[in-house]
This record gives C-alpha cells, structure tokens and sequence, in this order.
C-alpha cells in the first residue's frame, strides 16, 4: 500500500472533523422563515373573536400606516410573557391587530382580560388556514406590515423587551 | 447513599482504567512485566461499572425524586417495566450503560483471549482502557447520572411517551451492545498493530466480538424499524433518517469485517483490510454516537441534544479514530500480506463483498452527512432524503444479493469445481419470477422487481451449500451462514413486497360506513373513550373482512399528561399473507373520522429475515464456540 493511500483515511478524518466542529460552533438556526417576506398579505378574512372588537380582513392591513400582525393563542404559554410587551408598543403608538390561533372565543376573552387586550381588531383562525397562509409555523409570531399592506419582517417567537428598538427602527424605516 | 455509591464506584473504575492503560504501556514497551496486574484491572474496573449501573437501576426502581435524572425521566405512577427502562432511555443512564458494556467487554477480553500473545492482549487492553478512560470523564465531566437535587421534587415529569414501549425500552441496549463489541474488535486492531502481530490468531481472538456485536446490531436494527413502523403510525419500516443511519452505518461495515476477519482466520490474508474495517466500524459506531447527541443533523429522533456534550464526544472522537488511523498509516506498510488467492476464489468472492459494503457504507455515510458539508461549504440548506438511497444504494444492494447466492459456493484460494451447474436451478427460479414481475405488476418499480426475483432466486441458492452434506456432521457455523444468507433473502423479499405490493387508503369516514383498502372491507364501527395507567385515548372499533370472518382491530389516538402529548397507536393485523395496518386521526367538525388504512403482503418478511439473520449469526458464534472449546479441551 503506496504512502499516500495509508494516509488518506487520515485526512478524509480531519476534514469530517473539521466539519462537525464547525456545526457545532455554529448550531443550525431551527426558525423556519416566511417566503412572504417583501411579498403582499395573502388574502383572507377571519371572523370576530370578541363581540365588542373586529374580526380581520387582509385589507384591514393596508391602510397608509404600518402596523404589527401578531399570532397569538390562549393556549400558548410563551404568548402571556409576551403580552406586557406588546401592551407597551401599543402605548408608544403602534397599531397591534391579531389573529387567534386554533381557539375557541370564551379561551381568548379570558387570555385577555388577565394579560391585558392591545390589539384593534382579532380574526379567530381555528384551522391555522391563514396561518399557513402567511408561511408562519407556530405562536407567537409577529409580522411586520408596512402601508401598503407588504409584510417587511417576521418576528419568529415572542418578542422580548431587547427586541423592541429593532422593532421600532423596522416600524421608522417603512413608514 | 445508593447514588453517591455509584458515583464512587464509578470515580474508582476510571482510576482504575488510568491506572490500567499505564501499566499496559510500560509492559508493552517492556520496561514492566505487567500481564497480570493489567488483566485482573480489567476486570475489577468492568466489575465497578457494573455496580455503579445497578445503582442507577436501583434508584430508578425506587423513584428516588432527589436525584434529578429520575426526576427528569421517570414518574412514580408509571408502569414498572417503563420506570426500570427509563434508567437508559436518556442521555446519562445510556452513557452509563455504555460504559457499563465497555468496562464488561475489557473484562471479558482479559478473562478469555488467552490464545492472543501477552503483548498483543496487554496493549489491546490497554487501548480498550483509553477508551473507557476518555467515556468515564465524558461521564464524570459533562453527563453525571447521579447528581442529586436539593430540595428533592414532589413528581418527576415522565418519560416521552413516544419511548414508551416494551420495544424501545430494549431497543438501545440492543444497539449499544453492538456499538461496544465493535470497541473490542478496534482495540485488538490496534493492540495488534501496536505489537506487530496481525495474524490467524489475532482473527480468531477478533471473530466472536464482532460476531456478537454484529448479531446484536442486526437484531437492535430490526427491532428499531418494527418499533418505528408500528409506533409511529405512518406505515413505513426505514426512513433513512439520521438516527437510523446511525445504526446502519456500523452495521454495514460489520457486516464486512465479518467476511474479511473470516479470511483472515482461514487464510491469513487481508491483514491490512481488516484492521481499516475494525478500525472503521468503530468509529462509525462513535460517528453514530456523536450525530445522536449532538443534534447536528435534524431528525424526526432527535433525543438527549446538547452542544457541549456534543463537542466533548467528537474531542474523543477525534482522539481514538485519529490515533488510530495514524497507527494504520506507520504500521500498514510492516503488514506483509499473506497467502495470495486466484480471482475466481472465495477469498476473491468476499473481497468483492467487502468493496460493495463498504461503497454502500460510503454511499449512506454522505447521504447524511451531505447536507452538512454542503451548508459548510455554500451556506444552501438542503436535505437528502428516501429516493437518493433507493437509487443509489438499491442497485449495489442487488449486485451484493447476487454475490450471496455465488460466494458461499466458491472455495478457498482457488475455484476448481464448476459451480454453475449448482446455481442452474436458483437463476431460473429468479429468471421466472423477474419474468413474472415485469408481466404482473408493471406499476411496481424496477428495483423491486429485481428484488422480487433475487429472493426468489436466493432463498433456494442459500441451502445450496447444505446439499450433499450430512446435516448432524455439518459445522454449525455451516449452518449458521446458510440460515443469515437465507434470512438476507427473505428480508429482501418482504422489502420488494411491501413496495410492489402495498395499498394504501386515506379517508374520513362517519359511524357505520364502510371502505375497502386491498382486498379487504374495513367497517367503522364504534368509537369510544379509553383509560390507560397514565394515559387517555379515543379507540376506534374497525371489523375488517375478506370473505369468511371478521377481524377487530382497535386503533387508538392516546394523549398523555405528562408531558402533555398526543400519539397514535396504530392496530394492526398480522395474517400469513401480509400486514392490515390501521391508523385513526382527528376528527373533524361533521363527526367524520380520519382513518389510514395499509394492506401490505408480505411485509412481515423484512422482520422475519432480519431474526433469521440474526439466528444464523447465533448458530455461528455457537459452532466457533464449541471448536475453541474443544481444542482447548485436547490442549
């Protein structure tokens, strides 16, 4: 066996290695983003979840002004640590619409009678056809809609408190 | 103190292999006359492993709830089968079981391998001791099984309901017995390289190891695919997912060290290949290791996922397998080969074998790991799935299908005899069937055409060898090999079957009506809540009927609270001619019912020929067992 072929398994070897340390320095990112992004809102209209607040049309969306689309559920744990802080975007001014994921109405009143309501209006998608729709995977999710009712971000999860000035500076640029 | 017992026994059996794998290296380098001394180390640090494991049973038994991992993975309401197996189906408990067979296995090496010569045993048990060396501080280091909890919980959170089941609770011990026998055969290799003595000796000290392991593999392999066909309710048996591959991985390139080591014992030829197999097929049992744990690939599997840990297992990783192919670099070359053989040869037959596995293993090995490299190179995530394997893979498997039923019947060194005329009868039973295939089920696809007719072909081919010889003064091992060949060829077959043959039905239906999926009329009868130990479910009632009787299969949809999850317990109904495979869904807001319904012929067979695979390997390592007996016996 020539020298070269002996060391060849070595070297194979390293480069294998070299390989998985990379991936392990640098771990997959698991979030799956949208192919909306840069794209119009695909067309829908949910019913109302809330007798006193409007159900929501994707035309609702394109009103000259950018605003948030958040994805929310009752069921959702990671949504009531979110709750504050969407409660504080809408005081600083930023129009807050939602859509209820695979809940039943009575569960939603009372998510937002205990963690407070910042949204204008709620659409109930109990099939998560519109969530699918928008290419989102999960609750809590944020999307970002400028005037024109084109989705500029998606925020995958729930928006923390550190996640404010991006979202502000992203909310500045498309107005 | 019964945690704390085994956290000592197991601090004192990683003293005990440091002090092993020093002793080993002055005795091999022969400044110490250290046989004994390294020998009885051995077994005293196996002996403290399997104490330090008992523990852990024992506190998983009692549902200790100050000691985390049971808190992590175990719950005082669950059934005991499930509490006891709870001990290894997590991260810790499985490394430490992994320890535990390593430490056994070092054991048993030094309590059996008597044949080897001194320096060749001393300095394989002084690598098996750097292995267990570099596990006990990935143990001790980065996965504690005993650490404690202050204050102890009130409740621990369960078990993934998914892992609970009698066939997964024995599943990965299967597969780590396997792994570590593979740990043996790549401690040999490099203690016999290390001593310069790669010999007929060496093979048959090498044998019964990889030929346990290999058993142990192949039965862990198709007990895992039953356990994910019948599970996991979407009716498949191999998915070519990470975590599978894993375990095929080291099967394959067992598979070949299997052959290759049999040359070696016979004709000692081969040297320099079967130390590069030994060596790869334990580092693909530690390649397979490393994918599970540290979540670098995604699977629909993916357990007990940590970076850190991660890292630490491709540190030894990196360590063993490099050592050890720079070990095969210096001393390949001071191999000299033995005695040489014609092309037309059994040797030449099993060389042939070994290219076409380890081209397979090749061919596995990228598949999954090619998303990763890619991602490396381009930063494009992609990913590999089912129809590269099939299309690739499937092919060498067929020609690798016709080499069994042709190499059992060449002999040693050179091919004398005209062996066509025993293969006659065979080829035209495959020429028939394949003739058949492509007349009957032109819907099917060409390679399970093709693998329809090898089985065909190959279930009489391997008795062949049997003919003509006395069944009782035939050697077991003989016998054994026939009876895996033959298992490979019904396995083939129930493979070809189940994708030539099967249909499949997906509807919703509503109480009382009636679809039909093959030949049979499936009746939705009834629906209704069932209680289990720790779980709740919906049952569906389907009376199944193809023609005369009716059989009752009872699907269910269980939901379990901690932690909070939904699974699908599929029914099925086994009959000799195939498999009827029930799945019932959601339900949706008109009280319709989604129901899956398979009828796969002849699927059972994949399962049926991997137990036979894995009989034929018992009859074998029986027959070489007896022939050392005896010999040592005349000794």
């Amino acid at each position: 066996m020539s020298r070269g072929l002996r060391l060849l398994p070595i070297i194979l070897l390293i480069w294998i290695l070299g390989t998985f340390a990379w991936r392990l320095i640098q771990p997959d990112d698991p979030t799956i983003r949208s192919q909306l992004v840069n794209r119009e809102v695909p067309e829908f209209a949910l019913p109302a979840v809330l007798p006193n607040t409007a159900g929501l049309k994707s035309t609702d969306l394109a009103t000259g002004k950018p605003r948030l689309l958040n994805l929310f559920a009752s069921w959702c744990v990671p949504c009531i640590g979110e709750a504050p802080v969407l409660d504080e975007l809408r005081k600083r001014g930023v129009a807050i619409d939602g859509i209820a994921i695979r809940d039943n109405n009575g569960a939603v009143g009372a998510f937002l009678n205990r963690h407070g309501n910042p949204y204008e209006r709620i659409g109930s998608d109990p099939t998560s056809r519109t969530q699918l729709a928008l290419g989102s995977s999960g609750v809590p999710e944020t999307f970002i809609i400028d005037g024109k009712g084109v989705i500029r971000l998606q925020h995958v999860g729930a928006i923390e408190r550190s996640d404010l000035p991006r979202i502000m500076a992203e909310l500045e640029k498309v107005r | 103190m019964i945690a704390e017992a085994g956290l000592a026994a197991l601090w004192l059996a990683a003293a005990l292999s440091l002090l092993g794998l020093f002793l080993s290296v002055l005795h091999v380098r022969g400044t110490l006359e250290a046989d004994r001394p390294v020998r009885a180390l051995a077994i005293v640090q196996g002996a403290m492993c399997l104490f330090a494991f008992s523990m852990l049973l024992l506190v998983f038994a009692r549902t200790d709830l100050s000691v985390a991992l049971v808190v992590e993975n175990s719950h005082s309401e669950k059934p005991f089968l499930y509490k006891v197996a709870g001990a290894w189906g997590n991260h810790e408990g499985s490394m430490l079981l992994w320890v535990m067979v390593l430490g056994l296995s070092g054991a048993a090496l030094a309590t059996f391998s008597r044949q080897l010569s001194s320096r060749t045993l001393i300095a394989a048990l002084g690598a098996q001791a750097a292995l267990a060396l570099g596990f006990h501080a990935f143990l001790l280091g980065a996965s504690n099984p005993f650490a404690r909890l202050n204050p102890a919980a009130p409740e621990g959170r369960g078990l993934n309901p998914l892992l609970q089941d009698p066939g997964l609770a024995f599943h990965p011990p299967t597969l780590y017995l396997g792994y570590v026998g593979l740990s043996v055969a790549f401690s040999l290799a490099v203690g016999a390289m290390l001593a310069g003595d790669v010999d007929r000796r060496l093979a048959r000290a090498m044998r019964p190891w990889v030929l346990g392991a290999w058993i142990f593999l192949t039965l862990g392999i198709t007990a895992g695919s039953y356990w994910a066909y019948y599970e996991l309710g979407w009716g498949g048996w191999w998915f070519w997912d990470p975590v599978e591959n894993a375990s095929l991985m080291p099967w394959l390139a067992a598979t070949a060290l299997l052959h290759s080591v049999a040359v070696l014992a016979a004709r000692n030829a081969l040297k320099a290949w079967t130390m590069m197999l030994a060596v790869i097929a334990f580092s693909m049992s530690m390649v397979g290791t490393f994918l599970v744990r540290s979540g670098i690939l995604t699977s629909v599997h993916a357990f007990a996922v940590d970076p850190t840990r991660g890292a630490f297992l491709l540190l030894l990783l990196g360590i063993y397998v490099s050592a050890a192919f720079a070990l095969f670099a210096v001393r390949a070359g001071s191999l000299r080969e033995g005695a040489p053989f014609e092309p037309v040869s059994r040797e030449a037959g099993i060389v042939v074998n070994n290219l076409l596995l380890t081209v397979i293993l090749g061919i596995v090995f990228i598949g999954t790991l090619y998303p990763l490299f890619v991602e490396a190179l381009s930063g494009e995530k992609l990913s590999v799935g089912a129809p590269y394997f099939n299309a690739v893979a499937g092919p060498l498997a067929i020609l690798l299908g016709i080499l069994l039923a042709v190499g059992p019947l060449l002999s040693w060194r050179r091919e004398g005899r005209p062996i066509l005329r025993k293969l006659a009868l065979p080829a035209l039973f495959a020429a028939t069937a394949l003739v058949i295939a492509f007349l009957a089920i032109p819907q099917a696809s060409p390679l399970s055409k093709f693998g329809l007719a090898l089985a065909a072909g190959l279930i009489p081919a391997s008795l062949v060898p049997l003919i003509g010889r006395n069944p009782l003064r035939t050697p077991l091992a003989t016998w054994g090999m026939a009876i895996a060949h033959m298992g490979a060829a019904v396995s083939v077959a129930g493979m070809a079957a189940d994708s030539a043959f099967t249909t499949e039905r997906l509807t919703a239906v509503k109480l009382g009506e009636t679809v039909s999926v093959g030949p049979w009329l499936v009746a939705f009868q009834g629906i209704s809540p069932v209680a289990g130990p720790n779980w709740t479910a919906v049952e569906a009632e389907l009376h199944a009927s193809r023609g005369g009787g009716v059989s009752v299969l009872r699907p269910q949809t269980r939901f379990f609270t901690s932690p909070p999850t939904e699974t699908n317990e599929a029914a099925i109904d086994t009959f000799l001619n195939g498999q009827l495979y029930t799945v019932i869904g959601r339900s949706d807001e008109e009280g319709r019912w989604q129901l899956r319904l398979w009828w796969k012929p002849l699927v059972t067979l994949i399962w049926l020929g991997g137990g036979l695979i894995g009989f034929g390997g018992l009859l074998a390592f029986a027959g070489h067992a007896r022939r050392s007996w005896r010999k040592r016996l005349a000794q």
